[in-house]
């Protein structure tokens, strides 16, 4: 077997297109994943067109919102990109400089006023220029600007709110108030001084008078305690649901951990299916494996000599990779006791997988393109998260997953990347009964060989 | 090339391989039925018949690659060598890397001496570092044969070796199994070439249909296949046809 496995590093040697492809591609794939990670996810970069004239904020009672403010608050969500056109907006967003445009137009802060002062005729706008050439980007565009949308109501409505927790608190307790457009400072006698004042005047009263007067201070009374309870109905409206979240399964590795192990995993399952499957499939379109196998080396030594070489590979690139992505990521080498059982399992399984595909192969193209025709949308499918499809077409992908090496990989390398990532026995389990399972198949394909 | 006299001679009896009764079907088609042998050491046998006769089925068990549903092989000390139609080599390794992995794998006690006697032998020591892509057709099969002979065999088993190979690739070839057979090694081959067959066989077997139908030299054919027909050339593949035609086939 040790020849053997000599003759297949020098084979690899020989093929430089091949050995290259072993070592770049986890590099290039570790680099970009890397820079992906590190830089985090980024504002989207939207061209933004102010046609308000300059000065103009929106009023409301006491309070006001300035342009600037709004601008600031709009600016620290999104990338803006200001521009001095809309044929600029609509350029800019064609040749997808930004994902997307957003014009105020010169007439939105006084549509917004009327609205506010409910005398509005028609509601404030604001022109959103998207490209629909991706039904993704347009996805999100429309979840972007449907997000920025509500954050802008919810901070008016919370401006609007503290306005009129004002008004209740000067109207129940007294005090100074401006008159909005007037500029005009008046001082309002507010319901408790009301109370006071007729409280203190009734005795002096006759009693028919009295009567009446009592009757206007506990009308006074009962509504500077019911506006008490509006303060609290407003602070409600404010934000009207809280969020309390619980987690009652599944140890989630933090993002960038499994974005490392998706990478890692992507890269262990091609590297070693693609080598694997070509490897044993080589072997009859040279005509050696008759020769090969009358005496040299049984079956099964054959496979198990291909899977040692698949394992050794996936061991070497994963950590080249790993290596690769530390200058953007923090790898746990401490977890490297970790790290190496999963990769070599993963390995084993996925060279499995290769040599069942390269038993069922009768050549090397044949071999290579049943290997990505199977192992890119089992990883792709693998990936579908839990609540994003029905029940039972969940079930089904679990089940066709789970025949495959890629999600229980993923799951290994979260596991022994992180801490915080799934306990690692059960998906090195699931990767050991597939080795056994895999070569059990390719020993039966071998068959058709002879 | 018929009018040369034969490369090799018949050797004195010496039997290195006896077959008796051998069968084999696949499924309900039967490939080989009965068929009994005995090959004498140093011989040079030639396998004839149509496609689909069962030369390659008997090749496959003689070199224990397929297991007969009955019969009985004996075979004399020594190994016996197998060297497949298609050559069975590392295209992209040297000459001496194929010839270096298959003796390591035979278990050869010393691989550089086998190597260089092998790289003699075939003639090829100038092309050692080659790659076997780079070589012809004629001297992979020469590289095929010697892998063959690696273990030192008594016997060696050649499926159809001189296809597709140009005349004088060929000729080299024949000379390069002949000189085996004359160093004593017994050649066993299968061919559809019957002038090959007639002019470097020392005995042909004939098979048609599983059975074997003739066996002896290829005058005694000759003669068994009757008169040529008027007018017609003296042409050892129109004596076989003939052959084959008075035997039903």
């Amino acid at each position: 077997m040790r020849w053997l496995l000599l003759k297949d590093l020098q084979l690899l040697r020989r093929s430089p297109l091949v050995s290259g492809l072993l070592v770049v591609y986890p590099i290039v794939l570790a680099v970009l994943i890397g820079l992906a990670i590190s830089r985090g996810p980024e504002k989207p970069r939207v061209a933004f067109l102010n046609q308000i004239p300059t000065g103009t904020g929106l009023s409301l009672g006491n309070g006001a919102f300035s342009q600037d403010e709004a601008r600031r608050q709009l600016c620290a969500k999104i990338e803006c990109v200001d521009v001095s056109s809309r044929a600029e907006v609509e350029q800019k967003v064609k040749d997808g400089d930004v994902l997307g445009g957003l014009i105020l137009p010169p007439d939105f802060i006084s549509k917004l006023q009327a609205e506010l002062s409910t005398n509005g005729t028609e509601p404030a706008t604001v022109d959103v220029i998207v490209n629909n050439d991706d039904p993704l980007k347009a996805q999100l565009v429309d979840d972007r600007i449907s997000s920025l949308l509500t954050q802008a109501n919810l901070l008016i409505s919370e401006k609007i709110s503290g306005v009129a927790g004002n008004y209740e608190q000067i109207l129940a307790n007294g005090g100074e108030f401006t008159i909005p457009f007037l500029n005009q400072t008046v001082h309002i006698l507010g319901l408790q001084r009301s109370e006071q004042i007729l409280n203190s005047v009734a005795p002096t009263l006759p009693p028919a008078q009295r009567s009446q007067v009592t009757q206007v201070s506990d009308f006074a009374r009962l509504a500077r305690q019911n506006l008490a309870l509006a303060n609290d109905l407003l602070a409600a409206v404010r934000q009207p649901i809280a969020v309390d979240k619980q987690v009652i399964g599944g140890s989630v590795p933090p993002l960038d951990t499994f974005a490392v192990a998706v990478a890692a995993s992507i890269t262990l399952l091609f590297v070693t299916v693609l080598l694997v499957s070509g490897s044993l499939a080589l072997e009859r379109e040279e005509n050696t494996f008759t020769r090969l196998t009358r005496g040299l080396v049984s079956r099964t030594g054959l496979l198990v000599e291909k899977a040692v070489l698949g394992t050794g590979a996936a061991l070497a690139v994963t950590l080249l990779m790993l290596a690769a992505i530390t200058p953007f990521e923090s790898i746990s080498w401490g977890r490297i006791y970790l790290i190496i059982p999963a990769i070599l399992l993963a390995g084993a399984a996925s060279s499995g997988l290769g040599l069942a595909i390269g038993a069922a192969a009768r050549e090397v193209r044949a071999s290579a393109l049943l290997a990505f025709a199977l192992a890119l949308p089992v990883a792709f499918i693998s990936l579908v998260p839990s609540g994003t499809v029905g029940k039972t077409l969940l079930d089904v992908i679990h089940v066709i997953a789970g025949a495959f090496p890629f999600r229980a990989t993923v799951d290994a390398l979260s596991g022994a990347l992180s801490a915080s990532g799934p306990a690692l026995g059960l998906p090195l389990l699931h990767l050991a009964l597939l080795t056994v399972a895999y070569l059990v198949l390719a020993r039966l394909a071998l068959r058709r060989f002879a | 090339m018929s009018e040369q006299p034969p490369l090799a001679r018949r050797r004195p009896i010496d039997p290195v391989l006896e077959v008796e009764g051998l069968s084999k079907s696949f499924g309900e088609r039967p490939a080989l039925r009965e068929v009994s042998l005995e090959v004498n050491r140093g011989e040079l046998l030639a396998l004839l018949g149509p496609n689909g006769a069962g030369k390659t089925t008997l090749l496959s068990i003689l070199a224990g690659i397929t297991r007969a549903d009955s019969g009985r092989i004996d075979r004399a000390n020594g190994e016996v060598g197998w060297v497949p139609q298609q050559a069975g080599l590392y295209r992209r390794l040297t000459v001496e890397e194929n010839l270096s992995l298959f003796s390591r794998m035979e278990g050869v006690q010393d691989v550089e001496a086998t190597i260089e006697r092998m790289l003699a032998q075939t003639g090829l020591a100038e092309r050692r570092h080659d790659q076997v892509s780079s070589l012809s057709g004629g001297n992979q099969q020469r590289i095929n044969i010697a892998i063959g002979l690696l273990g030192d065999p008594s016997v060696l088993l050649l499926d159809e070796p001189s296809s597709g190979l140009d005349p004088s690739q060929r000729v080299r070839l024949w000379e390069f199994v002949a000189g085996l057979s004359q160093a004593g090694t017994t050649v066993i081959y299968s061919t559809h070439q019957i002038d090959e067959a007639s002019h470097y066989g020392d005995r042909l077997v004939v098979l048609a249909d599983g059975e074997t139908i003739f066996d002896g030299g290829f005058d005694e054919m000759r003669r068994a296949a009757g008169p040529r027909p008027q007018g017609t050339a003296a042409d050892p593949e129109n004596d076989f046809v003939r052959f084959l035609h008075k035997r039903g086939h």
